[in-house]
């Protein structure tokens, strides 16, 4: 029997998270280099429709991994869950979108398996029969190629858009659908978690702005911001930020832009002093241009610009203020 | 509460990186700081014993140099500190790092453990959460809120896309903490003569050697990033660039 790859799909509240077609896309892609069979599993309180969704991929099988206690998330009741229904498919490998639920879990799930998990991989390589990880460390200045060397299942998580979702391949004819009722005991669930909420009303939408002049740690201190919105305002765009900018309390948390902010693809991204984290990448890499200005050549936000400016913030935004008001007036 | 924080020292961010001969890790000699994540982990902890008493002690692993954090950490509070001082303690991986921390307190009765939710070197995201599952203990990640109630601790998970969660859980327990839970405090003069003063506990790696086997994933190369964008440098004065920018927002983008 060939080796299989197992996905594990994300869904909150009925509907399939978006990081889990990518998911799908990546299963796919290391099932056609390596040879391998791939299967996914949704997990949840009551699958429904989700299997079938599911199943229509390219997948060779997707199974409904089932119980009550599923609902609402806790690590405890996914771990009770998943353990002995891996133990029993045996994959050769594991797959899960890096999300924060995911995050949450499968370090505890790997750890209870005596496993290693590979997190937050960008990508794959098959060589010469061997599978190596790929992904970023040192804020993403550097890549690593990275493998298992433990038994089988290998636990990996992909990072958000690091596989197209809507290349995950229809399958010719319906994959079949297999029940799994997840026995959970009744008291290994401690945390006991409340709704979900949003802070306040999300007071500004970026994800509509054409234009955004988005700051980083390189604006230095909090009066310097009135420079950055100088020029958002001259280009007629939106001022947002990275994440250290909005925890110091500079710009409210709803001009944040990365995982734990927007997610925006405006025609324009110019950032400023913003060296580009993996996690404020994630929020921004869709932009149709990016212009980046910082001091650091080695800044990773260079890797993904369109135009690079290698040089001082301050030097550089008020003359191109004054010459972007000066275009603006002559028409 | 006796709470205690893992930090960790990782390259300075803006510090220029350069890969070593073989191209398995970094070159050593670059300027060194706390993991930002674990500063606000120990300003939580700072903060929790200020309201409800208690011990706050930090631990680290790494070679000589790590005890720096250590050293920061005691002149802003923390009451002791214990050290696993050996420079292959850097290349251990989640799980190792996390059953060394485990032999090296396995004595001590905690009631909380705290970390940043993930590293600015390796990132893994998963040394808090690994911890908590050798010790047995319920956690939580990327924290952003801590309040203490009779029966235990109600925390506030980030999720994503700007949505929160306030979670109920008993302790022990571990979470791991996000930036900006709170404002970070800077030691004083007192804090940093009085840190000189404090127990700081070392442990080499014999002691807890049989804790931990080899590693279950291995870096098989470092290397920059191939570029997947064709990125335009764009030189001259200040003058000079903003006009070629213009030129490019008008011509090129047509956004002016």
């Amino acid at each position: 029997m060939p080796d299989t790859i197992l996905v594990i799909i994300e869904q909150r509240q009925g509907k399939l998270n978006r990081a889990s077609w990518e998911t799908i896309t990546a299963g796919q892609a290391i099932a056609a280099a390596t040879g391998w069979t791939l299967e996914a599993a949704v997990v949840a309180a009551r699958v429904g429709e989700l299997a079938s969704e599911v199943a229509a991929k390219k997948v060779a099988k997707a199974y409904a991994v089932e119980s009550p206690k599923l609902e609402p998330y806790t690590p405890d009741a996914f771990v009770a869950a998943l353990k002995p229904f891996i133990s029993a498919k045996q994959p050769k490998l594991v797959l899960m979108p890096h999300t924060y639920q995911v995050r949450d879990f499968v370090p505890k799930l790997a750890t209870a398996m005596g496993r290693t998990v590979i997190s937050d991989c960008i990508g794959f390589k098959h060589e010469n029969g061997k599978l190596v990880f790929t992904r970023q460390m040192f804020q993403g200045k550097f890549s690593a190629d990275v493998s298992f060397a433990s038994e089988a299942p290998w636990f990996a998580t992909f990072q958000n858009g690091a596989f197209r979702g809507d290349k995950a391949e229809a399958g010719a004819s319906a994959a079949p659908v297999e029940t799994v009722k997840a026995e959970i005991a009744d008291n290994i669930v401690r945390n006991k978690p409340q709704e979900v909420f949003k802070e306040t009303k999300q007071a500004v939408d970026l994800t509509q702005a054409e234009i955004i002049v988005s700051v980083g740690r390189g604006i230095k201190e909090q009066k310097n911001i009135e420079l950055a919105k100088h020029l958002a305002d001259a280009l007629g765009g939106d001022l947002a930020a990275s994440r250290p900018i909005c925890d110091s309390g500079w710009l409210p948390m709803d001009r944040q832009i990365g995982s734990s902010g927007q997610t925006v693809a405006p025609k324009l991204y110019l950032a400023l002093g913003i060296s580009g984290a993996i996690q404020h990448i994630v929020g921004m890499k869709g932009s149709r241009t990016i212009i980046a200005v910082n001091k650091d050549p080695e800044a990773p936000i260079f890797e993904i610009a369109d135009y690079a400016i290698v040089g001082n913030l301050f030097d550089i935004v008020p003359p191109l203020i004054e010459e972007v008001k000066k275009a603006k007036a002559g028409g | 509460m006796k709470i205690l924080v893992c930090m960790k020292q990782v390259p300075q961010k803006d510090a220029p990186l350069k890969l070593n001969e073989s191209g398995t890790w970094i070159r050593e000699d670059v300027s060194y700081e706390v993991n930002e994540p674990d500063a606000y982990a120990l300003e939580e902890a700072l903060r929790q014993k200020e309201k409800h008493s208690g011990e706050v002690v930090v631990i680290t692993s790494g070679p000589a140099r790590a005890q720096q954090v250590l050293r920061e950490a005691l002149a802003k509070g923390a009451d002791r500190a214990i050290h696993l001082e050996d420079n292959a303690f850097v290349g251990l991986d989640a799980l190792n790092t996390a059953k060394a921390f485990a032999a090296a307190i396995k004595d001590e009765k905690f009631d909380l453990i705290l970390t940043g939710l993930q590293s600015d070197d390796y990132g893994y995201a998963q040394t808090g959460v690994v911890l908590a599952e050798l010790l047995g203990w319920p956690h939580a990640t990327i924290i952003m809120q801590i309040e203490k109630k009779e029966s235990g601790i109600r925390v506030k998970r980030e999720l994503e896309a700007g949505y929160f969660q306030f979670v109920e859980m008993p302790l022990p327990a571990v979470l791991t903490i996000q930036s900006g839970i709170n404002k970070l405090r800077y030691a004083t003069l007192i804090g940093i003569k009085n840190a000189k003063n404090k127990p700081l506990r070392k442990v080499a790696m014999a002691e807890l050697k049989s804790a931990f086997g080899e590693n279950l994933q291995k870096i098989e190369r470092l290397y920059i990033p191939q570029k997947t964008k064709k990125t335009e440098l764009i030189e001259g004065s200040p003058a000079e660039i903003a006009k070629k920018l213009v030129d490019k927002l008008r011509n090129e983008l047509r956004v002016l």
